[in-house]
């Protein structure tokens, strides 16, 4: 796919989502208006920004879960309200923030479910099924624990789990909203460690949701900083990540150095006094903002 | 049929041609189940005061047996335990989906008013279609379940239509369910209020829920709409299982989440409404039924084919007991209650777990 509007000096990567004057709101006020994004293929990318700005919202219309007001997704081109949300499911996968499953549901099952779009009433299994779960698992490390129930699992292994289920699902984008949060830092970095090699083994499209400004500097190829449902950075992590834009974007004042582990940016910060109040976008308050 | 007994993959009897993968587990429960149901069926026939041996209740539903046995068996017993059944497998699919649906293991078509609409309709006609409490042959035959199950219905697109705000959520169903419910227990008390007292006599027989007056008049109906209704929903339990996650979840993997709620939950509305019009309201076993399943086949929601031969189960079990145990003969409503309650309670307590859907 060629459309020219591939990001500048580079040969022309392939845009598979993409987004048009993106207008959003949960019925009330416009949470995006008029937001502008492509997504190249086979790339990382995190959405950083400050708690109400909007982020999950932006995820959430990019995964077909909530109807833009006005604007459009496109996924390879086509307008994804417009396609067979079948067919986006067999495309495209996403991970809710801290998902819900059924008490006493095993892994297995779990896992089993992200062949949902590949099933029909007539076929409801098959061999390639089988094959989905088991490598989807042990992908993620979880063969051991597929009867277990994933209520029963720490939280590091139950994201895992559910990470297994978008794996079955066999998709070629992923979409993760915050799929750290709650995590303590060793189960942030297995995580993270797996959605890279999920990007480099697999080809696997990401775009994420992420909270930690160091691990989204690390962990990805670019950094979207959003605020008060605008764009305000778009571009690598040391493109973003500036002192210079942490204060626009978070109003905090902060030092970046390099990281001496990755040699990516590494925000140190210094103090919070710029950081003003938004009661419109704190009133904006869905509970996937509220985190 | 192939056996799968790979690691790491949900374990089963995969049906090849199909595509169909069951669980061991439930297949066992289903089995069972089914062994037991038509054990109580044939002893449902046999049992009574005229006592037929078991052996020879078989050969007259082959086809032989005396003359005197075939009129028992064929015209008066046999059609009220098929009645029996199939009220009780359209019960307990009922409430697996009600359940699913919802999310939540209370919902079932008592506590959604189901029930009490199709009480409505049935008592109204009871009310002020016959003279003091006796209905003309249309009245009793075809006035009274037909006015309950469009209560039924009636009461199930009111729960439906409030409900409904940009979509179905689960606990405010089951809020709306528990106002229609009251609404229409009052109603039923007012008719019962207004009408004299052999009105009110008659209709609290049919309030109670019995298979007594069930006949071969009755077979056809409910056997078309369970045999109509029952494979559509069991076409639905991939779609179900799917639906009981959260709905960012099932909709990220593809499932049209309102269309199928609306489709599943209007199933459910018409399989309570034809079984309380066939043998009026039987409690408990759409409550009950999708419970004892689920911690039976050990899996994480109401399995639905599990529900239904349970339904079907613990309704004939139930009916045998009310006609065979000595003193005057209580309705089947009754025995469902006594016989369920214990069990699911005893299965609540074993797996130490809350109630789940």
């Amino acid at each position: 796919m060629t459309d020219g509007t591939g990001v500048a000096g580079e040969a022309d990567p392939r845009q598979r989502l993409r987004a048009e004057q993106l207008r959003l709101s949960y019925g009330g006020p416009l949470v995006v208006d008029g937001l502008d994004l492509e997504v190249a293929e086979g790339t990382v990318t995190s959405v950083i920004g400050p708690n109400g700005c909007g982020k999950s919202t932006l995820l959430r219309a990019l995964g077909r879960l909530l109807a833009p007001k006005g604007g459009s997704v496109l996924l390879d081109g086509e307008r994804i309200d417009k396609m067979r949300t079948r067919e986006v499911a067999k495309v495209l996968g996403l991970l809710p923030q801290s998902p819900q499953a059924p008490e006493g549901l095993t892994v297995a099952d779990l896992v089993a479910r992200g062949r949902h779009p590949h099933q029909t009433w007539y076929r409801q299994w098959s061999s390639s099924d089988d094959a989905a779960i088991t490598e989807a698992l042990a992908q993620t490390g979880m063969d051991g624990y597929a009867e277990r129930a994933v209520d029963q699992l720490s939280g590091g292994q139950r994201q895992r789990a559910w990470i297994s289920m978008a794996l079955a699902q066999g998709t070629e984008l992923l979409l993760l909203d915050e799929p750290i949060t709650y995590l303590d830092l060793a189960h942030q970095v297995e995580v993270l460690d797996l959605v890279r090699r999920l990007n480099t083994e697999r080809r696997v499209t990401i775009v994420m949701v992420l909270h930690d400004l160091n691990l989204a500097a690390r962990y990805s190829d670019r950094l979207i900083a959003m605020r008060d449902g605008h764009i305000l950075a778009d571009g690598a992590p040391g493109e973003v990540l500036t002192e210079q834009h942490l204060a626009e974007v978070f109003g905090l004042q902060a030092m970046v150095v390099p990281d001496p582990v990755a040699a990516t940016p590494m925000v140190v910060p210094i103090s919070a006094t710029g950081v003003e109040h938004h009661p419109e976008s704190d009133s904006s308050n869905h509970p996937a903002e509220v985190a | 049929m192939s056996v799968d007994t790979r690691a790491g993959t949900t374990k089963g009897l995969a049906v090849g041609g199909l595509g169909l993968r069951l669980r061991w587990r439930t297949i066992l429960v289903v089995g069972c189940a089914a062994a037991l149901l038509l054990l109580a069926v044939a002893a449902h026939i046999g049992l009574g005061s005229y006592r037929i041996p078991l052996g020879e209740v078989f050969e007259v539903l082959l086809g032989g047996g005396a003359e005197s046995q075939r009129g028992a068996v064929l015209d008066v017993r046999l059609p009220r335990a098929l009645v029996g059944v199939l009220v009780g497998a359209a019960l307990g699919l009922a409430g697996a989906l009600f359940q699913s649906i919802s999310r939540n293991p209370l919902a079932s078509p008592d506590v959604l008013g189901i029930t009490w609409g199709a009480s409505v309709g049935a008592v109204t006609v009871i009310a002020f279609a016959g003279s003091y409490g006796q209905l003309s042959g249309f009245a009793d035959g075809v006035g009274v379940p037909l006015a309950s199950l469009l209560g039924g219905l009636l009461a199930g697109l009111a729960l439906y239509g409030l409900s409904w705000r940009r979509g179905i959520d689960g606990y405010r169903m089951v809020l709306i369910g528990i106002g229609i419910a009251a609404v229409g227990a009052n109603l039923v008390f007012w008719l019962l209020t207004v009408g004299d007292v052999q009105v009110a006599a008659r209709a609290m027989t049919w309030l109670t829920g019995s298979l007594a007056a069930a006949g071969w008049g009755d077979v056809p109906a409910v056997a078309l709409a369970v045999g109509v209704l029952a494979p559509l929903t069991l076409f639905g339990a991939r779609v179900l299982g799917v639906l009981r996650f959260g709905e960012d979840t099932a909709r990220g993997l593809g499932v049209r989440v309102n269309l199928s709620r609306t489709v599943l939950l209007l199933l459910a509305v018409l399989l309570a409404a034809v079984a309380t019009a066939a043998a009026g309201p039987i409690g408990f076993v759409a409550l009950a039924a999708p419970q004892i399943a689920l911690r039976l086949c050990a899996v994480a929601g109401p399995p639905l084919g599990a529900s239904m031969v349970l339904g079907a189960t613990l309704t004939v079990c139930a009916d045998l007991a009310a006609r065979t145990l000595p003193g005057v003969e209580l309705p089947v409503g009754v025995y469902t209650a006594v016989l369920g309650a214990p069990y699911l309670m005893f299965l609540l307590i074993r797996s130490r777990r809350e109630a789940r859907v």
